[in-house]
């Protein structure tokens, strides 16, 4: 049913429609919405069989859900930024004990400096933790990949973390198709877990391993997400076939036939990217772009396929690897080893500023006299962070690096750009 | 003329021993581990010390919790010496369900546990979760905290040895003051562990208000099961610690684990209660109260406390001694209870 709904509660309403038994509730900005709707859901008996937990920490949330989980119930939870970080031990946890819990990641930077606007730091900091990462593009593949995830953590036994891109999709009113309570239920049956603590069949989950066996477990983690490379695009398929819509699969293409340039990066911001190839292959250029949907497993092969033509790649993405440079271009680097195309990483919106196409052309305009091997920061304030490094190298007391830069932001402390 | 039968005291324990007589008791009221039905929860074969207070205490509290729960019983375990000893990769000692995720988190994993019971409709399966005194008073304890608060379903049961013996005894917010661990050695100023510092997570839980609070010992192992089955004849948050010596990280003699925690129990240093909804309703009178010297000396980890060159020895000597005093007047414990 179409709805002019906002991202939040059209997922809430999307996790609803997968019959969860257990929730774990814990608040942390921007996926707060999520957990409020389906509290209102499980109250007002829209959503039956259901326990609602609100728990003490992230920590807990995803602790009652590894029990729960592990006891065979259908477990939901969601979180972001710092919640994520707190919850850290129990997100290795999970994958490890190969629980099929299904996460919703509002993504959003880490402090410090505080902030609670979108970047994709957090999930950068869990990308080796285990877990199956989807992004979302739009909040209509938010919702369909919800169902998808819930479908793959089962048929695979290892936890699935959507993540939708905070406040820019978390918090955005507009028009999603939800489906029927029968699509789902055509599309994703019920749970049938392959290991669970039960009185009935005692057995032992939790043992430690060591050196004899404990590679040998973790390779099997990897066979997990090797086999997810497979199933992600024929469930996408599978899906298709049940609500009519193309949602999920490994990577997509946009217009990327006869690309020079071709731009990738994931999340909300292909959006404002596939605006930008529009207005640029208006003008003549050839540009495309690439959006990865699975980070992890990460599809070698697939983005290497689509970018093997380029002559140039602009790898733009929401996270810093401090003192390191890119994360996503370094996976596309590794996709390309060998390949002499030039790939440049592109910092771009962390902490919420925002990735405006003017910026973003500006860069591609120019990109192919810019040495790709440096990292690139689109719409870095260079007089500000030049003149803060005077400063530190300058005076010994140079004080909190946060406040001399508000401060020296003055009155347009306010103004984003 | 001697009287009749029926008028005769029974008395549950011989004079100097806290042996139980079974037999005497009517059948409900004996011993599980007695009972040729019990589960053995924790089979032999495990790789817990000799002399190990926590690996009996875990054995007798869960064997009696199967046989209050008709075998319909999970176990979730912190992280510690006792799931270490108990499931060596591939071997489990665990004759009963049992799940092990983390240090800090066996208290929520259980609440976990028992919504997918409700969930599910399962309400004859019952969820234990239990931990060493690190995995509860220390690292745990915001997620034992959480399930308190919430009164889930749960009985949580601390195996109190008071400090991490599994990382080689280092101090917990459980050790006792003055008590050297390997993270409050025995020199300087001060020896051993800080007077005025660590918490009593018994009176903490009992100020969540939840249903049943109670504490326990290995050196009355019959009191421990009975806790153990009223604790699962009640729903909602409860909570069971129980005192296990530990030979390894006490410095004590394997043999005597059963001594010192009835020394304990018998000078008022680990007093044994029960609390429901926040107030006490019984306490383990003690029969003839021992000075704490006699519980401490045995223990190589107050040997510093008794050295002559220790100027601040009888001091800290008094100090313990002042606490089981307190607990004897906050329980009531010297009570004269006549024969029972």
């Amino acid at each position: 049913m179409l709805k002019q709904i906002e991202g939040s509660h059209a997922m809430a309403e999307a996790i609803a429609l997968c019959r969860p038994e257990v929730i774990c509730a814990y608040p942390i900005t921007p996926q707060t919405h999520i957990v409020e709707g389906l509290a209102e859901m499980v109250r007002d008996g829209h959503l039956n069989d259901c326990e609602y937990i609100n728990v003490e920490s992230e920590f807990a949330a995803l602790s009652v859900g590894i029990g729960s989980s592990a006891a065979g119930a259908r477990t939901y939870t969601a979180t972001s930024s710092q919640g994520l970080l707190f919850m850290m031990e129990a997100v290795y946890n999970a994958s490890g004990l190969g629980l099929p819990i299904v996460m919703t990641l509002g993504n959003r930077a880490i402090g410090a400096p505080i902030n609670i606007w979108n970047d994709h730091s957090d999930a950068m900091s869990v990308r080796d933790a285990g877990w199956i990462m989807l992004f979302a593009e739009t909040n209509q593949e938010a919702v369909d990949l919800h169902i998808q995830a819930f479908k793959l953590a089962e048929e695979l036994s290892c936890p699935v973390m959507v993540n939708v891109d905070g406040f820019i999709l978390t918090h955005a009113v507009e028009r999603v198709d939800i489906p029927s309570q029968e699509q789902v239920d055509a599309f994703l049956p019920p749970f049938d877990p392959v290991q669970s603590v039960d009185p009935a069949k005692p057995m032992s989950i939790g043992a430690m391993v060591g050196p004899e066996a404990f590679m040998e477990v973790r390779y099997l983690a990897h066979h997990k997400q090797m086999r997810a490379l497979e199933r992600i695009p024929a469930m996408a398929e599978e899906y298709k076939a049940i609500f009519g819509r193309e949602s999920g699969g490994l990577i997509r293409s946009y217009r990327c036939e006869d690309a020079e340039t071709v731009v990738v990066a994931m999340g909300s911001v292909i959006g404002t990217l596939k605006d930008m190839v529009d207005e640029m292959r208006e003008a003549g250029a050839k540009i495309g772009v690439v959006s990865i949907c699975s980070f992890r497993p990460f599809p070698l092969d697939d983005v290497r396929q689509a970018l093997l033509d380029a002559h140039r790649v602009v790898v733009v993405e929401k996270a810093l690897a401090v003192g390191m440079g890119g994360v996503l271009a370094s996976h596309v680097r590794m996709a390309l080893r060998g390949h002499p195309t030039r790939v440049y990483t592109l910092i771009a919106g962390l902490g919420g500023r925002p990735i405006l196409k003017s910026s973003l052309k500006d860069f591609m305009a120019r990109a192919a006299a810019e040495p790709h091997y440096d990292v690139h920061f689109l719409d870095l304030k260079e007089d500000l962070v030049s003149a803060e490094i005077r400063r530190m190298d300058a005076v010994r007391r140079a004080g909190p690096i946060a406040e001399n830069v508000l401060r020296r932001l003055g009155p347009n402390a306010q103004t984003v750009l | 003329m001697s009287k009749p039968i029926d008028n005769q005291t029974v008395k549950f324990y011989q004079t100097g021993t806290l042996t139980v007589g079974n037999r005497l008791l009517d059948p409900e009221q004996r011993t599980v581990q007695a009972s040729a039905e019990r589960t053995n929860a924790i089979t032999c074969g495990h790789r817990a010390c000799q002399g190990c207070g926590e690996a009996l205490g875990a054995r007798y509290a869960l064997d009696a919790a199967m046989r209050a729960t008709d075998g319909q019983l999970i176990c979730v375990n912190a992280t510690g010496c006792l799931e270490v000893f108990t499931t060596p990769y591939p071997e489990t000692s665990w004759q009963v369900s049992w799940l092990h995720s983390l240090f800090g988190n066996a208290a929520a994993v259980a609440s976990g546990v028992a919504a997918a019971q409700r969930v599910k409709k399962r309400p004859q399966v019952r969820v234990i979760a239990q931990g060493g005194d690190g995995g509860t008073t220390d690292i745990g304890f915001g997620c034992l905290s959480g399930m308190f608060e919430r009164n889930d379903d749960v009985l949580y049961i601390c195996y109190d040895n008071e400090g991490y013996m599994n990382t080689g005894v280092q101090r917990s917010s459980a050790t006792p003051g003055g008590a050297r661990t390997a993270t409050t050695p025995a020199v300087g100023e001060a020896p051993g562990n800080v007077f005025g510092t660590g918490k009593n997570v018994p009176l903490i839980a009992m100020a969540h208000n939840i249903p049943y609070v109670a504490t326990a010992s290995v050196a009355d192992l019959h009191d421990l099961e009975a806790k153990a089955t009223k604790a699962m004849s009640i729903r909602g948050a409860r909570y069971l610690h129980v005192m296990v010596p530990c030979p390894l990280g006490w410095g004590s003699a394997a043999h005597d684990t059963i001594k010192l925690a009835r020394l304990a129990m018998e000078s008022g240093f680990f007093p044994l209660f029960e609390a429901e909804h926040g107030v006490v309703t019984s306490s383990r009178a003690i029969r003839r109260k021992v000075p704490v010297i006699e519980y401490l000396k045995p223990q190589k980890r107050f040997a510093h406390l008794f050295k002559p060159d220790n100027p601040h020895g009888s001091e800290a000597l008094a100090r313990l001694q002042a606490q089981a005093d307190e607990n004897c007047r906050r329980f009531n414990l010297l009570r004269d209870e006549g024969a029972v």
